[in-house]
């Protein structure tokens, strides 16, 4: 007998839709760096990029007032307040994860053109 | 930080008279500078900036809201001010709907950081559905002083 491959023995395959897939996770930690910190320039440039991808993204603080923002959001991102000095968690889940983390990282570290 | 520690409260525009964008702003900045938190002589350099910040990269994050603000050398302490628009402002929005409500916020230029710190209460409170909503729906200056005073307190 010829099962799809991947599907657990007897089950058709559409009952594989609605199981979550586990997904790729890929994870940086980076630490703001331009005199200016992340305000709303660099907080679009940072959802422009994150949005030429298809994973989630998601940005964290630390700290005194911690955060949890979604790095496809222009607001949340400039809710973080994330000034110089300040160290950030960039994680990407799906599978062009991985891609998306070296290219959000790079802005960072080429400090989104600026100073 | 508190939104009323910045927001100037008789620079609060509740019925603005423009209908387009740069005059809105002008009308903003002019009334920071009657309320005495702007010098007069610096009005039209400070528009120009925001108009030049505008034209790099709309403001207007979506949801009937922009954030037009600069850092500027003729802005001496941090000051904002809110306009509200009942017929709705082109901001070249991210979302290409109009601008109802409208965050000014003038920085000068060796604070980074309280600019940050203001951005950041100006849209944890935007994120708020009911806090824009409210902010709509408010005509009068009163109205709007209120609404930020909950919004400070955490209601």
């Amino acid at each position: 007998m010829i099962r799809p491959v991947g599907g657990p023995p007897g089950l058709p395959l559409s009952s594989l839709h609605g199981v979550r897939r586990i997904m790729p996770i890929a994870s940086r930690d980076i630490i703001v760096s331009n005199s200016l910190g992340l305000h709303a320039r660099p907080a679009m440039e940072f959802v422009d990029t994150a949005n030429q991808f298809r994973c989630k993204v998601t940005v964290r603080k630390g700290g005194e007032e911690p955060y949890e923002a979604d790095g496809k959001s222009v607001m949340q991102m400039i809710i973080l307040a994330a000034t110089q000095g300040t160290p950030l968690q960039i994680q990407a889940e799906g599978d062009d994860a991985e891609a998306a983390i070296d290219k959000l990282v790079e802005l960072f570290e080429n400090k989104f053109g600026e100073e | 930080m508190k939104l009323r520690e910045f927001i100037v409260t008789d620079a609060v525009v509740p019925n603005l008279q423009a209908g387009d964008r740069d005059p809105a702003l002008r009308e903003l900045v002019s009334s920071l500078a009657a309320a005495g938190a702007l010098p007069k002589s610096a009005v039209e350099e400070v528009v120009a900036a925001l108009v030049k910040r505008e034209q790099n990269g709309s403001t207007g994050f979506g949801k009937g809201v922009a954030v037009p603000h600069v850092k500027h050398a003729k802005v001496k302490q941090m000051c904002g001010t809110i306009g509200r628009s009942a017929a709705g402002i082109d901001f070249s929005a991210l979302d290409h709907q109009p601008v109802f409500s409208i965050f000014l916020l003038l920085s000068p230029e060796n604070q980074p950081q309280q600019h940050l710190q203001a951005m950041n209460i100006v849209f944890s409170n935007l994120q708020k559905d009911m806090f824009r909503r409210f902010l709509r729906q408010a005509t009068t200056r009163e109205a709007i002083l209120e609404l930020l005073d909950e919004a400070d307190q955490g209601k």
